[in-house]
């Protein structure tokens, strides 16, 4: 195939495009301004691309998918293996569903200042978790895993809030968690977490 | 120039908007009044998001459609002076996303489509709201073709020379449309309908999302372009000067246009099913359409200091005390200038990869949007209609003063309303609840700021009231001797020579934005065609 005819084209179409961009009439200050705008924009860019590669700063995306109409069967889903977790190697995982109108467990105990990976599943429709004033925060929509890693640096009782519409429920839709001190907390490894203390009062 | 014709048009257009405007309004009042749990006999949900959902799909299509439609109609046959081509298919275009609004009205109200106006399924609404919807969209279809249609035809018979600024921008808007509402026309058709018919048993809700999202956040700025547009060729020569460049502006406009499509994926941060290479590569995009709001930022306060200076202000701020303040348009182009600086500071919080998971769907969201959409937007366009509606009707404005009035009272309200909604949001308060009900000390912080966004709404409600009542007066009252007004367009300050094609035209445009959707939009879309999915049956609410 011949290339040269269609780079030269394409040279001629970029020298001309510039030609006329010069030819263009802008004010010296708008000029000025212009570059200010770029300088300003390209900043703020490059802190988010330079968090996203080389701090791991991004928000959940793990694209993984789940068939949500059938979470009991699924293992890694099934009621007895819901909650707080340490894996292998030492990782506190936390597996979630969300389901009208709560999120089960309805209680969990976590542990500041480590690591925590959520993952949240959908037993129905779209819903969105998020602990206030935390960046814990994701869509969880049905058919999907949505895996979210953070650190809680406070401990305290925080509630876990529906933010998604998902029915005429939706305002009683949440749930609690305690973020322990990392000493007083105590891993249950691979233990099923008790049901319920606290949580939505309409069930 | 006789364009009686052009004039109904365009007002039956400008009509419908406001009429949805102002009911949209009501229910705004009631739903703070609602939420802020003040009145327990006022609590239901089922109200409460029957009317959020239609106040939503009130505000957000409907007066923002129509009101595009009519002010295009009429920018088109005044700015190329040549009527409307194909009038019949302009009425048919009208009373066909008339018939949509009124189709998809009935489930609304009746609680029967409760779905919010985004409609994220698998929760379905009826199909008649699907189906209303998408008649709006068609009807809207209508107006892209006859602006593009106008646009070629102009071109073909003035060769050489520059399309006016009003319609390069209004037909540039119409390609951003058409592109953008493509989105969403695929996901009601071949998803949402289908599936609310039971057609189909399962929909992907990942992929409607995506769809969704190729959607929204052009739509934004479909409904921004008109805003501009007045800023660049209306407010120069209101204030009494000249506009400071006409080729910045073009350049703005495509800029807009051009990277307003590629970066819906902001709208998907937080969801699981798009990778983070996506997602970053839309937020960076997101960045970039920042600049031509910078550029046209520039330009609106170097037009209105031209003509400060003109009318004898001095000094480095003088000349600020010298514009027309009360004239209407002026007034409102300060407003909607202080308002965007707050509400752009907002949107690089909202547009920042990782500030993002502490706002997300909470009450700062609705804050926002109220401030630069409801705030910044809508004020031009009731600017807009104040200019106009003497123009349309051929009577003199009832009332200036009470023009002036109602736009701060917008400016004043839409402060109190928004700014302890933004607080709300950053004390986790989620969106879209209609009580509180969380058992936690931290909800007890949250009563304050909602008994202040009730405050908020209701001056809102009664400056909504007024600007119905003097345009309804300008219209109804006699007119005692003779009124002539005519449209006019602002010069700019440096006369235009010949333009490059490319800010004269749009074809090259559409190719490129047909590259960058292919670029950003292409994998993710096929990606759910090549995985293994699982799709979600129906729900109701
Ligand atoms: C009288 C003035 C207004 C008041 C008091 C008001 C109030 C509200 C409230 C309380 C909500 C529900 C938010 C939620 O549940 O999270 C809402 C939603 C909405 N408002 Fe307004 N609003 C007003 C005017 C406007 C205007 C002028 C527009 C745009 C032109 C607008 C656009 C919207 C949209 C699109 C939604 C839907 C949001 C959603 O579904 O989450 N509103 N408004
Ligand atoms: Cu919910
Ligand atoms: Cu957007």
């Amino acid at each position: 195939m011949q290339t040269e005819p269609i780079q030269a084209k394409c040279k001629q179409f970029c020298r001309d495009f510039f030609t006329q961009l010069n030819a263009v009439h802008i004010d010296h200050l708008e000029r000025k301004w212009i570059a200010i705008s770029i300088i300003i924009i390209t900043s703020l860019v490059g802190i988010i691309v330079i968090d996203a590669f080389f701090h791991g700063v991004n928000p959940p995306s793990k694209v993984e998918t789940i068939d949500s109409a059938s979470l009991h069967l699924s293992k890694e889903f099934a009621e007895e293996n819901l909650g707080v977790q340490t894996d292998e190697k030492g990782n506190v995982v936390v597996r979630m569903v969300a389901g009208r109108y709560s999120f089960f467990p309805k209680h969990i105990d976590v542990p500041a200042e480590t690591p925590i990976t959520f993952r949240w599943v959908s037993m129905d429709v779209l819903h969105g978790v998020h602990i206030p004033m935390t960046n814990m925060s994701t869509m969880i929509v049905p058919g999907y895993v949505a895996e979210i890693t953070t650190t809680f640096p406070k401990p305290g009782e925080y509630p876990l809030l529906c933010n998604e519409y998902c029915g005429m429920g939706h305002n009683h839709m949440w749930s609690n968690i305690s973020v322990i001190e990392k000493e007083h907390w105590t891993s249950k490894q691979n233990t099923p977490v008790p049901a319920a203390k606290g949580g939505s009062v309409n069930e | 120039m006789n364009n009686a014709a052009e004039k109904k048009l365009a007002l039956s257009h400008l009509w419908v908007a406001f009429a949805a405007f102002i009911v949209a309004c009501f229910m705004g009042e009631y739903q703070v009044l609602e939420r802020s749990g003040l009145f327990p006999s006022l609590e239901s949900p089922t109200v409460y998001f029957a009317s959020v959902s239609t106040h939503g799909v009130l505000m957000a299509f409907v007066l923002t459609t129509f009101f595009i439609m009519g002010f295009g109609y009429y920018i088109a046959s005044t700015s190329l002076k040549q009527p409307v081509w194909n009038k019949p298919l302009a009425w048919g275009g009208f009373w066909l996303a008339l018939f949509g609004v009124v189709l998809a009205a009935v489930p609304l109200l009746s609680g029967k489509a409760s779905v919010l106006y985004t409609f994220y399924p698998p929760i379905v609404a009826h199909a008649a709201f699907y189906i209303g919807a998408t008649l709006l969209v068609v009807g809207s279809w209508v107006w892209c073709a006859i602006m593009l249609v106008m646009f070629s035809q102009w071109k073909k018979a003035n060769p050489g020379q520059n399309v006016p600024l009003a319609m390069f921008a209004t037909a540039a808007n119409a390609l951003l449309w058409l592109w953008a509402s493509a989105g969403v026309a695929l996901e009601v058709l071949f998803q949402l309908i289908p599936f609310s018919l039971g057609w189909i048993d399962t929909i992907d809700p990942g992929l409607a999302k995506t769809l969704f999202a190729w959607t929204l956040h052009p739509i934004v700025y479909f409904w921004l372009i008109p805003t501009y547009t007045a800023f660049y060729v209306f407010v120069p020569k209101q204030a009494g000067g000249f506009l400071f460049s006409d080729e910045m502006a073009r350049l703005a406009f495509v800029v807009l246009v051009v990277f307003a499509l590629p970066i819906g994926f902001h709208h998907l941060y937080m969801d699981p099913e798009q990778a983070k290479g996506w997602k970053l590569l839309h937020g960076v995009g997101t960045f970039v359409v920042a600049l031509p709001t910078l550029v046209t930022g520039f330009t609106v306060i170097a037009s209105l200091e031209i003509a400060g200076r003109l009318r004898g202000g001095k000094g480095l701020f003088g000349w600020i005390g010298t514009l027309p303040w009360t004239n209407p348009m002026v007034l409102a182009v300060i407003l909607a200038l202080l308002m965007l600086i707050f509400g752009g500071f907002g949107g690089i919080v909202n547009a920042s990869y990782a500030m993002n998971a502490m706002i997300h769907n909470t009450a700062w969201v609705p804050g926002h949007f109220h401030l630069i959409f409801a705030g910044t937007t809508v004020i031009m366009y009731l600017a807009v209609a104040y200019y106009l509606w003497p123009i349309l009707v051929g009577k003199p404005l009832f009332s200036n003063s009470m023009a002036l009035v109602q736009l701060w009272t917008w400016f004043i309200g839409m402060s109190v309303l928004t700014t302890p909604w933004h607080v709300l949001g950053l004390l986790g308060q989620p969106r879209r609840i209609s009580t509180v009900v969380y058992n936690n000390l931290l909800t007890l912080s949250w009563k304050p700021y909602e008994l202040m966004m009730i405050l908020g709404g209701l001056i809102l409600l009664g400056s909504a009231c007024l600007f119905i009542y003097n345009l309804a007066k300008t219209q109804l009252t006699p007119l005692v001797g003779e009124f002539t007004a005519e449209i006019e367009y602002a010069e700019p300050i440096h006369a235009v020579g010949v333009l490059p094609e490319y800010l004269n035209d749009l074809k090259l445009w559409n190719k490129v934005i047909a590259i960058l959707m292919a670029i950003s939009f292409g994998y993710p879309i096929l990606q759910f065609f090549f995985m293994k999915t699982f799709g979600s049956s129906v729900w109701g609410y």
